[in-house]
């Protein structure tokens, strides 16, 4: 069979909704698209648990602290789904690993804002959370079946994520006048960085989009964006605060919340490096990599104790 | 100044203008753990299903591991891990043939047969 027949066959199967499994053969391009996207994404969840990482010690009730916990061990928890889906495509986890500490691998540019106060982590669960949502529940049918596996398992726990975020404002938004103060420069601080989230507008797009081809992905970009942009409109009435765009108002004619132009430069500034906590974050999974490694020598080296031990015996 | 703008998903971050020294953290790989397969048993009476895999050193992590990863929300009341290495799996290649036996045998359904209506409890 020639190469072009393979990939006939290959996208027959795809535009027959029929998912593609690791040991089926599939276009080298596609492979790597999706090693990139996957290990990107588990990069995205492990270095996420920074930001809220920072305000477990200090949440202010017990109940807040281990909501908090468990939250950020999802997202560890997702982050391994996510490499686990990665590897069967035939990268190594440790290749991946570090591919993100040489900085060769990116993660979510989201997770280089800094937290600044405790509004932060209700802001992060509403929109960041709220944001990715939009992107996962689509991949819950792309066309790779170990990473919808990964992104159906990873949706259904993502769902509490969003809600203690927007229960955590609503708290606040019915508080003190500090209280509102803080949970209102949270949503300013986050709001717009939440939007750069989906990525350039369609229409500055250069390639080909091969990734809606192969059902890698399936919506643009714009309209994710746009979904989420109906959602939150509607949803921070409930928390009487405002999204900081002027120009966001209810479009009768296309049944969609019109916004602002996204400030494109502070985008490619933080994808490029120039983010208030790139280095920060970097830094942090560095330092808890390079302290681990004794631990995971150990580890290793009295599994093969054992074992010596049980083939004498 | 002109941006060369490339579409990304989330997960999949563009590299152009990358600024970052490729500096590697130079880590021996040869310590890394073995790969496995976990199947959990949701319940009393239903077969222990693939869930996914994980790595660990040994036999022992690999469960604790299994449950702090797929069971923090009582997905599970059994764990079974296996080593990736010893899965021996079909050949999709060879899906066609391989189960052609199969495919011209309806007579192995109940709903081949077509009986009366009067016929009760069958």
């Amino acid at each position: 069979m020639t190469l072009h027949d393979l990939e006939k066959i290959f996208q027959a199967k795809i535009d027959q909704e029929i998912k593609i499994e690791p040991k089926d053969w599939m276009p080298e391009a596609y492979r790597k698209t999706n090693i990139r996207q996957i290990s990107q994404h588990a990069h995205s969840e492990i270095v996420g648990m920074l930001p809220e990482g920072n305000w477990i010690s200090r949440a202010p009730s017990l109940k807040r602290k281990a909501i908090l916990v468990a939250k950020v061990q999802d997202e560890a928890g997702h982050g391994l789904y996510l490499y686990a889906a990665a590897e069967t495509l035939g990268i190594s986890r440790d290749q991946m690993i570090d591919d993100l500490h040489s900085g060769k691998a990116k993660y979510s540019s989201i997770f280089n804002y800094p937290t600044l106060s405790w509004a932060d982590m209700g802001a992060i669960g509403w929109l960041v959370d709220g944001a990715a949502i939009m992107n996962q529940v689509m991949l819950c049918r792309t066309s790779y079946g170990p990473y919808a596996r990964a992104m159906v398992r990873i949706c259904k726990e993502e769902s509490f994520h969003q809600r203690q975020g927007f229960d955590a404002l609503l708290v606040l938004s019915k508080g003190s006048e500090a209280q509102r103060a803080m949970c209102q420069d949270a949503i300013n601080r986050w709001w717009w960085p939440s939007l750069m989230m989906f990525g350039p507008k369609d229409s500055e797009s250069t390639n080909s989009d091969q990734s809606m081809k192969w059902k890698i992905k399936r919506k643009t970009n714009d309209e994710l964006r746009q979904n989420f942009v109906d959602m939150i409109a509607e949803q921070i009435k409930l928390l009487g605060m405002t999204l900081p765009d002027p120009d966001l108002k209810w479009n009768e004619e296309r049944k969609h919340y019109d916004f602002g132009e996204i400030d494109w430069t502070e985008f490619w500034n933080v994808v490029k490096g120039n983010g208030p906590c790139n280095k920060q974050r970097l830094d942090a999974r560095r330092k808890a990599h390079t302290e681990g490694q004794w631990v995971r020598e150990a580890a290793i080296a009295y599994a093969n104790k054992k074992k010596e031990k049980s083939a004498a015996a | 100044m002109h941006i060369n703008i490339t579409k990304y998903y989330y997960g999949d971050i563009p590299d152009a203008g990358n600024n970052n020294t490729h500096e590697s953290t130079g880590h021996s790989t040869t310590s890394s753990w073995p790969l496995w397969e976990v199947f959990i048993r949701s319940k009393q009476g239903l077969d222990h299903k693939h869930a996914g895999s994980l790595h660990a050193a040994d036999a022992a992590m690999a469960i604790e591991n299994a449950r702090d990863v797929y069971t923090r929300r009582q997905e599970g009341i059994s764990i079974w891990v296996v080593e990736s290495q010893y899965i021996h799996a079909s050949n999709p290649d060879d899906a066609e043939m391989f189960y052609e036996p199969a495919s011209d045998k309806v007579y192995r359904h109940p709903t081949f047969y077509d009986l009366p209506d009067e016929v009760k409890h069958m």
